[in-house]
């Protein structure tokens, strides 16, 4: 399941993508977030799964553009700590 | 009093058909959202009752009024549910709640029990967020995207409006389809800076209905975009206190070019449905 | 040589008129809804002011989001580039300038000469300025001059989820049931406002010294904020709103 988190204002369209049939729940991509914008919890998708997956904080869905600023100050800036840091390939920034 | 045309009006209903006989999974779903609150009760996955009303300032309070009210006449007491299950924006403080499941969920399930195994996107515009959900034919999630941060494209959004133009709520939709040409939409996403844009086109000599065009496309074509980002696959479908907007639905459908599926039942409760179906699933599976 | 700057904003109008380095006269009008015209009377009102004909003004440069509208205008130049000149006239060891307005917050990375090395612009989103304030302030039924004051009088944090002002206002009538304090919800108010625009800043980088103008910088609840947000001290002009028209003025000086 693909899931988008984040938000699209009058500035743009801010979203961490996350496809969570990529996910194992290795939590590497939660340590590597400096903001700690990751978290593990249940999949929302699927309330009748057992196995927890990444998700991106409530706190941090609304403000996704600055939670991840530090990071990534411009759209140029690729390889991000949390996408590297991940070992299938389940998290992408849409900006 | 002023007259408060933001306000719409509050609603329950009983099943004419479904009558209490026995069955084996009596639950309920209630989606307490920051406008509205909806209260659904099945039999065994059938539609038997359900209310739909203003969310108060209290949630745990919310819930329960809905929740009564939705029961009432019925003959079916609160203590015979056996399983209720909380989604929406207030789920985390419904203290008479069984389990709690997000709404994406519970959209997605209650989706594919109004529109049938057909339906593969749902677009749900509620009061202070809009989602878009990709589903299966059994109604289980594979995309969504969820967008509480801007008013832009939600039903507090539209309720500005409404307010501006002193127009109630349940007729913006109408009048803004009765324009003879379809105005530029308004070139502010944001609700705050398209008001003041909305004001000044007003004081230009906009007629309302021209105001209302503008508006409802503006947000129609956001909301194309954040379908998109998950991608439209039909059958289509829109669920959430704006799918009764034809301004904006009509909008959604000519810019997508795919026509929406018509609801038989209020699409407004598709959250409560979809959390009574997964009440019954979990009893299903051993009541935990 | 005799210049003048015009800053055609969201809400207002501002003239700045100068003579060889030194500010004649400084005039700021409502906008309204006819911005040209209002253009020429707050022109019209400098240069009374200023005690300067109009054809002694050998030069009018325009700025701000309105620019096109100032018909007298020979020139104009972007807001971040007036911002920066205008700045360096009070303080020439400013390197990097704060402008939060009403529609837009923006961040200008300069140099000493006021050439614009970097920036970065906050718009199209009422969260990210002073609309943001100003929807508050109607939802708490406080005035708008009186929300600083009433900010730093506030001892409580109170977490603001809302990042949008039209929920926000929402929220804060929740809060304000639950019996909050006024002057903790202004406090929310003004450090969500300012997490906001540290954030954005912090992408061209904080090199001091940092200098804060714009309507917004007159409310002292805000700067605080920001002060805290940023962990830098900030120097604020005199007359911070008329920074733009000033720096716009400069620029026609050559």
């Amino acid at each position: 399941m693909i899931a988008n988190y984040g938000y699209k204002d009058g500035s743009g369209e801010y979203f961490i993508i996350l496809d969570t049939d990529k996910c194992d729940g290795c939590e590497l991509c939660v340590k590597a977030c400096p903001e700690h914008v990751l978290f593990m919890g249940e999949d929302i998708g699927d309330p009748l799964r057992d196995v927890p997956v990444v998700l991106v904080t409530e706190e941090h869905r609304k403000k996704l553009r600055y939670s991840c600023a530090s990071c990534k100050p411009s759209k140029e800036v690729k390889n991000l700590p949390c996408v590297v840091a991940c070992p299938h390939g389940a998290l992408r920034h849409s900006w | 009093m002023a007259k408060e045309y933001w306000r719409w009006t509050e609603y329950r209903w009983t099943s004419p058909d479904v009558k209490l006989n026995g069955q084996q999974y009596i639950t309920c779903g209630i989606d307490v959202g920051s406008v509205s609150t909806q209260a659904v009760i099945m039999l065994d996955g059938k539609l038997f009752a359900y209310s739909s009303m203003r969310t108060g300032s209290s949630s745990p309070e919310s819930s329960q009024k809905a929740l009564t009210w939705a029961l009432e006449g019925t003959g079916l007491a609160q203590k015979d549910v056996q399983y209720i299950v909380g989604t929406g924006y207030g789920r985390v403080n419904m203290p008479f709640a069984h389990k709690t499941v997000t709404e994406i969920a519970c959209h997605g399930r209650g989706a594919n029990f109004i529109y049938g195994p057909t339906v593969k996107t749902v677009l749900d515009m509620g009061g202070q967020d809009c989602k878009a959900i990709r589903i299966d034919e059994k109604g289980a999630v594979k995309n969504f995207l969820m967008n509480d941060k801007c008013a832009a494209g939600t039903g507090r959004g539209m309720e500005v409006f409404a307010d501006l133009v002193c127009v109630p709520i349940e007729e913006v939709g109408q009048l803004s389809l009765t324009v003879e040409k379809e105005p530029p939409p308004v070139s502010n996403t944001c609700v705050i800076f398209a008001k003041s844009e909305a004001s000044a086109l007003l004081e230009e000599g906009w007629e309302v209905n021209k105001v209302l065009a503008a508006y409802c496309s503006a947000m129609a074509h956001r909301v194309v975009s954040l379908l998109q980002r998950v991608g439209v696959e039909k059958e289509f479908a829109i669920t959430g206190g704006i799918s009764k907007n034809p301004g904006v639905v009509k909008r959604i459908e000519r810019e997508l070019g795919l026509e929406a599926l018509h609801p038989n039942i209020d699409a407004q409760i598709a959250g409560a449905i979809g959390a009574a179906l997964f009440g019954k699933a979990f009893l299903a599976k051993g009541g935990k | 040589m005799i210049t003048a700057g015009v800053d055609i904003g969201s809400k207002t109008v501002k003239v700045v008129i100068v003579k060889d380095g030194k500010i004649l006269s400084k005039v700021i009008m409502p906008g309204g809804r006819k911005k040209d015209e209002v253009a020429d009377q707050a022109f019209n009102e400098a240069l009374e002011k200023a005690n300067v004909k109009r054809e002694d003004v050998l030069k009018i440069v325009s700025t701000g989001a309105g620019k096109k509208k100032a018909l007298y205008a020979k020139d104009d130049i972007s807001e971040v580039g007036a911002d920066a000149k205008g700045v360096l006239f009070y303080f020439p060891n400013v390197r990097t300038v704060i402008d939060v307005g009403a529609e837009e917050g923006r961040g200008v990375k300069c140099d000493a000469t006021g050439k614009v090395l970097d920036f970065v612009i906050n718009e199209k989103c009422g969260a990210g300025a002073g609309s943001f304030t100003e929807a508050m302030s109607r939802a708490l039924e406080v005035k708008l001059e009186d929300m600083g004051q009433m900010s730093l009088t506030s001892h409580g944090a109170v977490p603001m989820n809302a990042q949008c002002a039209v929920f926000a206002e929402s929220e804060v009538i929740s809060l304000i049931h639950k019996k909050i304090p006024k002057e903790d919800i202004i406090k929310a108010v003004h450090d969500a406002i300012a997490a906001r625009i540290t954030s954005m800043i912090r992408t061209i980088g904080v090199e001091q010294d940092v200098c804060m103008v714009g309507g917004l910088s007159l409310n002292v609840g805000f700067v605080k904020s920001m002060k805290d947000a940023l962990g830098v001290d900030l120097l604020i002009p005199e007359d911070p709103e008329f920074i733009g028209a000033l720096g716009a003025a400069l620029a026609a000086q050559g």
